[in-house]
């Protein structure tokens, strides 16, 4: 329990897919305009999340690992198509559900629903914890299991979401601001995500 | 067509320039910015980056008019993953120290804006020598900015240059010089604010470019 406390908090603040890792950058970027879009795409990227990276764990331990099919084969070479076509697959199934129940908001997200497939911070989730299965599992950021997995997918999944809301809060302010004019638009918006990543950085000694 | 006419040209320079992927179409940005803390690794990102997208576009090029519209995304990917497959263990078989200070970011050059925008924009409606020429263009255009901000970072944050010590040793403040190296630049708030400064002085340059 305290391990998946441990992790779930450690992936929102110290890990976070945005200000450590810069993943997820371009949706990022583009959606945080307003509060309740952005808002929006955070929810739907946790969930995407949460599904993949559980079902990419699952594949890489019993399929793709050395000796895990069969002794002496080793199909990692495989996961980068394997866990693309698990993301691409389940964001078809985000999609269809959100147009469903919230057409608005699959009108307000747009072109940016189907691009979370191509959205790093899934994919890079998938990856992290494909390198976090080998650390030493004392560490805070081991992943040993399911559960470690949906701790670990929630927290980079509201970390997330978290970093785009507060970006997007940012920027609605700043549109009263008078910018130098070659910086305004994405010129300013880069330094404002420093500026943020900077106040992340003071999570980093942080000990739970 | 001619190999080397004018429109080609043009096909090729734009992307490293005017029409830069990084600064002017903002694609490709997260690995912009996480691989660039020193210039070594830059440069291996910006070249396989280069190659992925020149073949990925070759290949997609000639696919085009087999492609069913709407699985076509599926098809870019399997084949972009397949490329990146391939170009991910060369490097762990040439270049194994660069290939773990990348770590899981070559496999996210899967998941890089810059291919899938260049494959769905140029790729599906051109030839395979445009497509080609486009994506060398592209590829070396962010291959440009990564060198750029790598470069400045590499020397203000460790004072060297692709390990090399650049600022002698007498300069630095403990052995009595004046100089100390900027451990902010090593950090990876300070690579968001070095992209943004090239973006300004970019947007600066070309004013006419809106």
């Amino acid at each position: 329990m305290e391990h998946f406390i441990q992790l779930f908090v450690r992936s929102i603040f110290v890990d976070n897919m945005i200000f450590a890792f810069f993943l997820g950058m371009c949706s990022y970027l583009a959606v945080s305009k307003t509060v309740k879009t952005s808002f929006g795409l955070g929810i739907a990227v946790t969930f995407v999340l949460l599904i993949t990276v559980p079902v990419d764990y699952i594949l890489q331990t019993k399929v793709l690992a050395n000796g895990a099919l069969a002794e002496g084969v080793d199909l990692t070479f495989l996961a980068f198509i394997l866990f693309i076509a698990v993301i691409a697959g389940m964001v078809q199934l985000v999609e269809m559900i959100v147009e469903r129940f919230s057409p608005s908001l699959y009108a307000a997200l747009g072109i940016f629903l189907p691009l979370i497939a191509v959205n790093c911070a899934i994919m890079g989730a998938s990856l992290f914890m494909q390198q976090r299965i080998n650390m030493d599992p004392a560490s805070t950021q081991y992943i040993g299991g399911v559960g470690d997995c949906l701790a670990y997918a929630l927290g980079s999944g509201i970390g997330w979401t978290l970093a785009i809301v507060g970006l997007a809060a940012i920027r609605e302010k700043m549109a009263y601001s008078d910018v130098p004019k070659p910086l305004q638009g994405l010129g300013i918006t880069f330094i404002t995500v420093g500026l943020m990543a900077m106040a992340f950085m003071c999570f980093s000694g942080l000990k739970i | 067509m001619a190999l080397f006419s004018k429109e080609n040209g043009e096909v090729f320079k734009g992307p490293l320039n005017l029409n830069n992927p990084v600064a002017v179409q903002v694609l490709g940005i997260c690995s912009a910015l996480a691989v660039t803390s020193q210039l070594k690794p830059a440069i291996v990102m910006g070249l396989s980056v280069t190659v992925i997208t020149a073949f990925a576009n070759v290949i997609i090029s000639l696919l085009r008019k087999t492609i069913p519209n709407r699985i076509r995304i599926i098809v870019q990917l399997v084949v972009v993953a397949a490329l990146v497959t391939i170009v991910s263990n060369i490097l762990k078989a040439f270049v194994y120290d660069v290939s773990v200070q990348l770590s899981v970011y070559v496999g996210l050059i899967i998941t890089n804006c810059i291919l899938m925008g260049r494959l769905e924009a140029f790729a599906m409606q051109n030839g395979p020598w445009e497509s080609f020429l486009d994506g060398i263009g592209n590829g070396l255009g962010y291959a440009f900015v990564l060198v750029v901000v790598g470069f400045v970072r590499e020397i203000l944050g460790f004072g060297t240059i692709l390990g090399f010590q650049i600022i002698p040793d007498g300069a630095f403040m403990e052995n009595g010089g004046l100089y100390l190296n900027n451990g902010m630049m090593t950090m990876p708030a300070m690579a968001l604010i070095l992209v943004a400064c090239f973006i300004w002085v970019h947007r600066a340059v070309n004013k006419e470019q809106k």
